[in-house]
């Protein structure tokens, strides 16, 4: 999933400071399940707003709003009327989901209202963490299907840096060497051997630093 | 010969070779790097210029291993991934060999993170394996990562670098037998304090016959005062400080503590040429350059292969 947190409150005020009559827009897929945009934050967000626009003395006007997935066009579209009754749209989906609203309604004001962080999963309650940089080439079955690129700080191919200790990153004491994880499954499942080969330089060419990215399907196309 | 560095002749002749290290000013200032290749130049045969060490931005290494060659110490350059990616370092390299530089060293480099420009964004294209093997790829198949010819190719002494004392101990002999595969001809270690580690770490390197296919320069350098080895213990990633060296340091008085440091020092040289499969030391002294003279001598490592002629540096 899409984990994501909400910005400050000063960032998202200042974001909308302008106008006078703002959806919160939630989304009810990844960021509900995170507890950063679903129907409920967006209800504590507009009383949030609504009380310091209270306490400045602004007549401020805020609507609310939850669709499926912001990330679809035909959720977004559940909003129209919503959406173009007011000066600005708050978002408090991803930033696919503000992207979304801004392809599909070219000229309505949107801001975010979270931080997109990572793609990830929970780990216990209240613990969110990164699994995957959809790096568009995956080598987990390399790796006893644990990440180097996201859980090494390095994200080294080969083995762990000289920073490894106690099973922590050199980075933090908070952070688990990703190396360290993948030497243990490794272990348990008896292919240790296999950090002896070189893997080779990676192809980075299939993720990031190429905008515009996309996938064609022919065979879904209509 | 494969890049016919001095480094590279006294390894090929069986002498026991010293190394030590530079590193570069936080400003334009050029005379620190010129001041210290002359206090290392009579002492050492080589020395590593840093680069970026710990993450903190400072002179650029091929340009001060360029003075130093000036002032007669042959520079081993060290090059990291965590700036630059393959194609900024192929042409780095390039221009440094073309200006006759002949040593590298390939590290993986500290994160940003930890140093003093935290927010810049991470590079680590290649890890300091496909490093190694880019750099020896563009001596011996003439080809640049990509496979395309190279002509005429770099002629550079490759290092790389290990840390017995990271973890998963397990595998640092396995990653030093895969540095070694991916074509490092010299290998310089972390500091060594724990040398019981150090001699099983050994021991495996020597089981699985590495140490006959790789010059190992052992790393040693001198503790300043017992805050200093409290601080290499407790804050330097990968440092392992045992608990006795620490007491050694607080055991003595102020004014001793350097005095002690050095004598530390010295008694583990001695310890690590005894050791079957060294061959040389590298001495890292962390902006004390002064005391590498005294530990070479004191230690009997004198004397060293000429120094290289200083004839390049006419004007000094
Ligand atoms: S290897 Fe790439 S695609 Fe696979 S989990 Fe890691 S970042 Fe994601
Ligand atoms: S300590 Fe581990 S996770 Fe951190 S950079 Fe080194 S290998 Fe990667």
């Amino acid at each position: 999933m899409i984990v994501g947190e909400q910005k400050p409150l000063d960032e998202i005020r200042d974001q909308i400071s302008p106008f006078k009559k703002v959806l919160i827009l939630g989304c009810g897929t990844c960021v509900t399940v995170c507890f950063a945009g679903g129907e409920k934050e967006v209800g504590v967000m507009a009383s949030t707003l609504r009380m310091a626009g209270a306490v400045s003395g602004q007549e401020k006007e805020f609507l609310e709003a939850t669709v499926k997935r912001q990330c679809e066009w035909e959720f977004l579209d559940q909003v129209a009327e919503q959406i173009a009754s007011v000066d600005a749209v708050l978002s408090l989906g991803c930033g696919i989901g503000v992207q979304a609203i801004a392809e599909r309604f070219p000229k309505v004001r949107v801001y975010p209202g979270l931080n997109t962080s990572f793609l990830g999963m929970p780990v216990e309650q209240g613990v969110w963490s990164a699994r995957c940089a959809a790096c568009g080439d995956c080598v987990l079955g390399r790796f006893a299907g644990v990440c180097p690129i996201v859980r090494c700080s390095k994200s080294l191919l080969n083995g762990p840096c000289g920073g490894s200790h106690d099973g922590v990153c050199e980075i933090s004491p908070d952070i688990p060497c990703g190396w360290q994880l993948i030497y243990d499954r490794l272990e348990v499942l008896g292919l240790l051997d296999t950090l002896e080969e070189i893997v080779p330089p990676k192809d980075w060419s299939a993720g990031m630093g190429r905008g515009g990215r996309s996938i064609v399907r022919e065979d879904l196309k209509i | 010969m494969k890049a016919g560095s001095k480094l590279e002749q006294a390894l090929v002749e069986g002498r026991f070779a010293v190394t030590s290290e530079i590193g570069p000013p936080k400003s334009v200032d050029a005379e620190v790097v010129r001041r210290k290749a002359r206090l290392l130049r009579d002492h050492a045969l080589a020395a590593n210029i840093t680069d970026n060490p710990t993450g903190v931005v400072r002179m650029a290494s091929i340009a001060c291993g360029l003075m130093a060659l000036q002032e007669g110490m042959e520079p081993i350059v060290q090059v990291t991934c965590r700036d630059r990616n393959r194609m900024a370092i192929q042409s780095d390299l390039l221009g440094a060999a073309a200006m006759g530089i002949k040593n590298v060293l390939c590290l993986t480099g500290d994160h940003p993170s930890l140093g003093n420009h935290p927010q810049s964004k991470p590079v680590f294209d290649l890890d300091s394996l496909q490093l190694t093997q880019m750099v020896r790829n563009m001596r011996d198949e003439k080809q640049f990562q990509n496979g395309e010819e190279l002509n005429p190719e770099p002629r550079l002494f490759v290092g790389a670098v290990e840390n017995p004392f990271g973890h998963p101990l397990q595998f640092r002999s396995v990653r030093l037998a895969k540095k070694v595969n991916a074509g490092a001809d010299f290998i310089q270690t972390q500091l060594i304090f724990n040398i019981k580690r150090f001699r099983e770490w050994m021991q495996e390197v020597r089981d699985r016959g590495i140490h006959e296919r790789v010059y190992i320069l052992a790393g040693v350098g001198p503790i300043r005062s017992a805050g200093a080895a409290r601080f290499m213990r407790d804050r330097v990633p990968g440092m392992d400080v045992p608990e006795e060296v620490v007491q050694r340091m607080a055991g003595v008085e102020r004014n001793e503590a350097r005095k002690e440091g050095i004598k530390i020092c010295v008694e583990t040289i001695q310890e690590l040429r005894e050791m079957e499969g060294i061959a040389g030391i590298h001495i890292m002294a962390l902006e004390w350059e002064e005391a590498v003279g005294e530990i070479v001598e004191t230690a009997g490592l004198k004397p060293l292969p000429m120094r290289l002629a200083a004839s390049v540096s006419p004007e000094r």
